[in-house]
């Protein structure tokens, strides 16, 4: 048998097949939703929130009753067929006045848990990374903005502005976000000295690069915690400023300041303080369920 | 079912009626020890010096004046035992009783002297020094326009003489002679340490019933009897506690659980158990809850939308179901419990009802201020200083108003200074407002609506309401007096400068077992006679 | 680290120095002041009033006396409370807050840190379940509700606790629950966290095959890898909680430090305002400094001085 170079053809250069990668590529977003959607608790956690914000959105359109209708001779009553969850001490139906309260209470938790994710992560990352005299004076800022008194500020605030929910964001941007920088400018502090760091720097990563994709993710795991219960004391910080002044004007009411007016009567009356309080920790239970969910589909260790 | 109910509620009636017919006579606890709750830290303990109710309670326990309310709220002798007060009502001489201080040193006329012209100084920067402005000379000595002490008309004669001089005849002077400001205090611990001579329980010297043994800050002070009281033997208690707690809910708390034995105003959610457990105990308050309107805003400048307004609300609704604890609608700015115009007559019986509550009639007036069914009424603010309460009456009221004439109002809320600079720039609409008058006569309320006094934040300003006052003040005539008081009021009612809303009841919480603690109608409490029965 | 800690110390200087002016100009910028009152005072006494306390000095004047009083340590006389200086309140109410605050923290470890590993041990069974359930519940609670709550259930009605108040142990049992609620769920959710972080991980597969026990695991391990930002977390939770609570100092009727943080800025109290503020940023500088010492003792890798370009 002899071999002869015609028995042999050539191989169609198909490079491309070659090199064509079995799995679609996705990015890391991409990669990370397709990991949360299948996170049963997670996904119920999402749909919890998605239920709450449409009835804070369209069931005060629905209820026949505004915040501020009054009852008197019907006050502090039971659940009736009128009164779905009963009235509050000035004979109000509780249920409207619930789902009022949610379109303050989620807005403050949503914005806190913004800043936190936002600034807080940034700049706490931006500190521990370059550390040193950056980090320093950083810290320092952080320092000064935790120790003066935020009632201080606040009664300035009440001065100068209109009262509104808009104050309650001037002043919860002012300080939300200041734990959050700390714990992450910890964790980037140990986490840059890690090997990772050294090889993405070596195929030429540039910092923001390392910051925001190498040493965020692989700090998931406290800043998820630290944004979801730093949720449930941006809304009590809210009731307290609202029942100072600064924020909604009564009669509205978020569930905070439900809360603190279902305490006056809680003796006779407990109900009134158990539904707020279970609209918040179902609140939270949701955001606790969708953090633990966005975790572990952003954290890179689990990436599969 | 019926029968029953029948059976039962008889056997009640027989029961109380055997309650009653055999109850024995009150007979004295073996422990006659008890506690109050004052309500705050006092801000300090000198008499001269204070402004607040807790700190008067205090300091009507460990010193004594001239004189000593009894619980008619009339003034009694005290450290005076008589007096003489000359025909022009102008010069008072008190005879004193030989008495001592808690250390066992006399107390004397020039104690008295002593303490009077200390808390005019100005240097003493007394808040209350103005107490003593109806001395001759007082408010010149302690605005610094005489340097003289011995012109302020106060000078003990001999040990036991005290003569005093006023500017002008001013009827409730041996009121006065009760209050703190116009305490004794012992000179030689105060000159040794006048910032802070009370500080220290063992310089704590008076010459009251009880004295400190102990002061625990923002937790409690403990006192016993002192031994040299001119009447130590009316005291009873052989131990009083007061406590300093902020929170009414806490005390209530721990009235409950048994560490506490009495205090006031407990939450108005808990009004009606307290009143049926039998704890609860109404006293006469001499004070006014209302809404004071910015008379040069529109548009409540016009005196026919303030009377609509303060005609569109139901004070007894809001009595009985916000408020609660039996307070009075106030269709009038002076409470009762104030001197009219002779012995055993009340102002406020005198002077009647200035409006009624008539939501036609309000309309009416509203439509003739150009308001018609509230159509272009511009939104309102309702201006209120933070507190629960506060912030519900407003609340109802606010409803009320939206109901009744079909006007948009908005509530305000405000930190406490902050109010008080919104309310003296006249940067409100309607501000809720409330006094308690700071002695028994009808012109602690009226007076304060004069054009320029310092606490009229309604830009309102009235010749004719300003002659009437301050001719009362010259007048020594009780019934001419009254008579000005009455028109005076009838003008501020008529313009509806401020909208009362409804007067004040004390409301005092007590365990069955206390008994003889006496509460003023000023707010104050003296357990100078109280005791615990089994 | 010599160096570095003398910077530090500089820097903790500047701060307490920009925290005092700022405080210093926001309080003097809002309306009102110590002697303001509902019903207006003659214009004589509050003059001498002013006079007294100097409060008519020019602004700048009364900042840089304060200022130089500062130095010396001494945060002046109260406004509120005539006769006690700034120092006498922190002296009596520190010690208190100080006790209550370290006990919550005590506890919040005890309990939450525990909880957070044992529910991670077990993840998504009953135990992980009730002990999330209930750390989610305790930070959905406010202490002003928390605190009324136990007062009531554990005081009113089962009376096995006095209601309020402060002195014995049995004082401290329910404000110390109402304190540690929130942290200790922190601490249980933080350590939830780290413990499946660690559990993930390839070199806990080696040390388990090899044969270590979970206990080793978890003492080796998970905690070295959790305490970094416990502590982070530690440091200024620690400098708020021993000075104390308002709400819970004040529904307990406790004689601390945290009512004053909101009652002297309610009675414009300057100097107390300036007194609680300071020595709140002295505590929180000075424990933020210890909690930087402290990386570096868990992380021996961690760098505190060269910035890293």
């Amino acid at each position: 048998m002899e071999y002869s170079p015609n028995l042999f053809k050539p191989v169609a250069k198909d490079i491309e097949a070659a090199e064509a990668i079995v799995r679609p590529s996705v990015t890391y977003w991409q990669d990370a939703w397709r990991r949360l959607k299948q996170n049963r608790m997670a996904m119920v956690g999402l749909w919890t929130i998605v239920v709450i914000l449409l009835i804070a959105v369209f069931g005060p359109m629905i209820s026949p009753y505004s915040y501020a209708d009054q009852e008197l001779v019907a006050q502090n009553q039971g659940p009736s067929a009128k009164y779905w969850l009963g009235t509050d001490d000035l004979g109000r139906d509780i249920l409207t006045r619930l789902m009022y309260g949610a379109r303050i209470s989620l807005t403050v938790g949503v914005l806190a848990s913004v800043l936190n994710l936002t600034v807080g992560v940034v700049y706490g990352g931006i500190s521990g990374f370059y550390g040193g005299r950056v980090d320093n004076i950083m810290m320092r800022i952080v320092e000064i903005l935790t120790a003066i008194p935020m009632l201080l500020y606040v009664i300035l605030l009440m001065v100068i502005l209109e009262p509104g929910l808009q104050n309650i964001l001037i002043a919860l941007g002012l300080v939300y976000w200041l734990s959050m920088a700390r714990i992450v400018r910890g964790q980037v502090l140990s986490l840059k000295e890690q090997d990772f760091v050294l090889a993405a720097r070596t195929i030429g990563a540039n910092n923001w690069r390392i910051i925001l994709r190498h040493l965020v993710p692989n700090a998931m795991g406290p800043i998820i915690v630290t944004a979801t219960l730093n949720i449930p004391s941006a809304i009590f910080t809210e009731a307290f400023l609202s029942f100072i002044g600064l924020g909604v004007n009564a009669p509205m009411a978020s569930w905070g300041a439900l809360a603190s007016d279902a305490l006056q009567v809680f003796r006779s009356h407990p109900a009134q303080l158990f539904y707020p309080a279970v609209a918040i920790s179902v609140t939270m239970f949701a955001f606790n369920f969708l953090g633990d969910g966005l975790r572990d589909a952003l954290d890179p260790k689990q990436r599969k | 079912m019926r029968r029953f109910a029948a059976i039962l509620a008889s056997a009640v009636i027989i029961m109380v009626l055997a309650t009653s017919a055999f109850a024995a006579p009150e007979k004295l606890a073996r422990q006659q020890k008890m506690s109050y709750n004052v309500g705050a830290e006092p801000a300090t303990l000198d008499p001269a010096l204070s402004t607040g109710i807790p700190e008067a309670v205090i300091e009507l326990s460990c010193f004594e004046g001239l004189t000593r309310m009894d619980e008619n709220n009339i003034p009694q002798p005290a450290i005076a035992t008589s007096w003489t007060i000359s025909p022009d009502g102008l010069v008072y001489t008190f005879k004193l009783r030989r008495s001592s201080w808690s250390n066992g040193q006399p107390v004397t006329a020039a104690d008295f002297e002593w303490a009077w012209k200390r808390a005019l100084r100005p240097e003493t920067a007394s808040e209350y020094a103005y107490q003593l402005y109806y001395l001759k000379n007082g408010q010149a000595f302690n605005e610094g326009t005489i340097t003289d002490e011995n012109l302020v008309g106060v000078k003990a004669l001999d040990q036991y003489t005290l003569q005093v001089t006023l500017e002008a005849p001013t009827p409730f002077f041996l009121q006065l002679c009760a209050f703190p400001t116009l305490m004794p205090v012992y000179r030689k611990v105060v000159e040794a340490n006048p910032e802070g001579w009370f500080q220290n329980v063992n310089n704590y010297i008076g010459n009251g019933p009880f004295k400190i043994t102990k002061w625990e800050h923002n937790s409690k002070i403990e006192l016993v009897p002192n031994p040299h009281y001119w009447n130590r033997s009316a005291i009873k208690l052989t131990n009083l506690t007061f406590y300093l707690i902020d929170d009414v809910q806490t005390a209530l708390s721990m009235f409950e659980t048994g560490q506490l034995d009495a205090f006031d105003a407990p939450p108005a959610a808990e009004i009606d158990r307290l009143i049926q457990q039998g704890f609860l105990h109404k006293s006469p308050y001499v004070g006014t809850y209302y809404y004071m309107f910015n008379t040069t805003a529109k548009p409540v400048n016009d005196a026919r939308v303030r009377r609509a307004l303060a005609m569109a609300i139901d004070r007894q609704q809001l009595i009985d179901r916000v408020v609660r604890g039996g307070q009075l609608p106030a269709l009038a700015y002076v409470p009762g419990g104030l001197p009219g115009s002779k012995a055993g007559v009340e102002f406020r019986d005198e002077g009647g009802n200035y409006f009624t509550e008539d939501v036609a009639a309000a309309k009416k007036l509203l439509a003739e201020a150009g308001y018609p069914d509230g159509k272009g009424f511009p939104t309102i603010s309702i201006l209120y200083n933070t507190s629960d309460n506060h912030k519900k009456i407003a609340e109802a009221i606010q409803e009320m108003w939206k109901k009744n004439l079909g006007i948009d109002v908005r509530l305000t809320n405000q930190e406490w200074q902050v109010y008080l600079d919104s309310r003296d720039a006249l940067d409100y609409q309607v501000a809720r407002a409330g006094w308690i008058g700071d002695y028994v006569d009808p012109n602690t309320f009226l007076d304060m609506w004069t054009s320029n006094n310092g606490n009229n934040d309604s830009g309102w300003k009235n010749a004719k309401y300003d002659e009437l006052i301050f001719g009362a003040a010259k007048t020594t005539d009780q019934a001419k007096r009254a008579k000005m008081l009455h028109d005076a009021e009838k003008i501020l009612m008529d313009e509806m400068v401020v909208m009362p809303i409804y007067f004040y009841v004390n409301l005092n919480v007590y365990k069955p077992t206390i008994k003889g603690v006496s509460y003023s109608p000023l707010g104050f409490v003296d357990f100078t006679n109280a005791y615990v029965i089994e | 680290m010599g160096s570095y800690i003398l910077k530090r110390f500089v820097s903790v200087v500047l701060v307490v120095f920009v925290v005092s002016t700022a405080t210093f100009a926001l309080m003097r910028a809002i309306p009102g002041g110590p002697f303001r009152r509902e019903k207006a005072l003659p214009p004589a006494i509050q003059r001498n009033i002013e006079a007294r306390y100097k409060l008519n000095d020019p602004l700048i004047k009364q900042y840089a006396d304060y200022m130089k009083n500062l130095l010396k340590g001494d945060f002046g006389p109260s406004y509120k409370y005539l006769g006690r200086s700034v120092n006498d309140i922190i002296r009596d109410g520190f010690p208190v807050s100080a006790v209550l605050g370290l006990l919550a923290i005590a506890f919040a470890i005890i309990v939450g840190v525990p909880a957070g590993i044992i529910s991670a041990l077990n993840q998504n069974k009953w135990q992980d379940n009730v002990a999330m359930g209930i750390a989610i519940i305790g930070v959905s609670v406010p202490s002003f509700v928390m605190a009324t709550l136990l007062m009531y259930v554990f005081a009113v009605k089962l009376r096995w606790l006095p209601a309020a108040m402060w002195g014995t142990p049995k004082h401290a049992i329910l404000p110390m629950l109402a304190l540690a609620a929130f942290p200790a769920a922190f601490f249980a959710r933080l350590m939830r966290s780290s413990t499946l972080d660690v559990l993930s991980q390839d070199y806990i597969r080696t040390a388990r095959s090899k044969g270590l026990s979970w206990t080793a695991v978890v003492y080796k391990h998970v905690l070295k890898n959790a305490i970094l930002p416990l502590v982070t977390y530690l440091g200024p939770q620690v400098a708020a909680i021993t000075t104390g609570s308002f709400v819970v100092e004040n529904i307990f009727a406790i004689p601390g430090l945290g009512r004053y943080y909101v009652t002297s800025i309610y009675n414009r109290d300057y100097t107390t305002i300036l007194g609680v503020t300071i020595f709140y940023a002295v505590l929180l500088v000075l424990l933020n400094f210890v909690v930087d010492i402290a990386y570096r003792w868990i992380d021996p890798r961690i760098k505190l001085t060269a910035a890293k370009e």
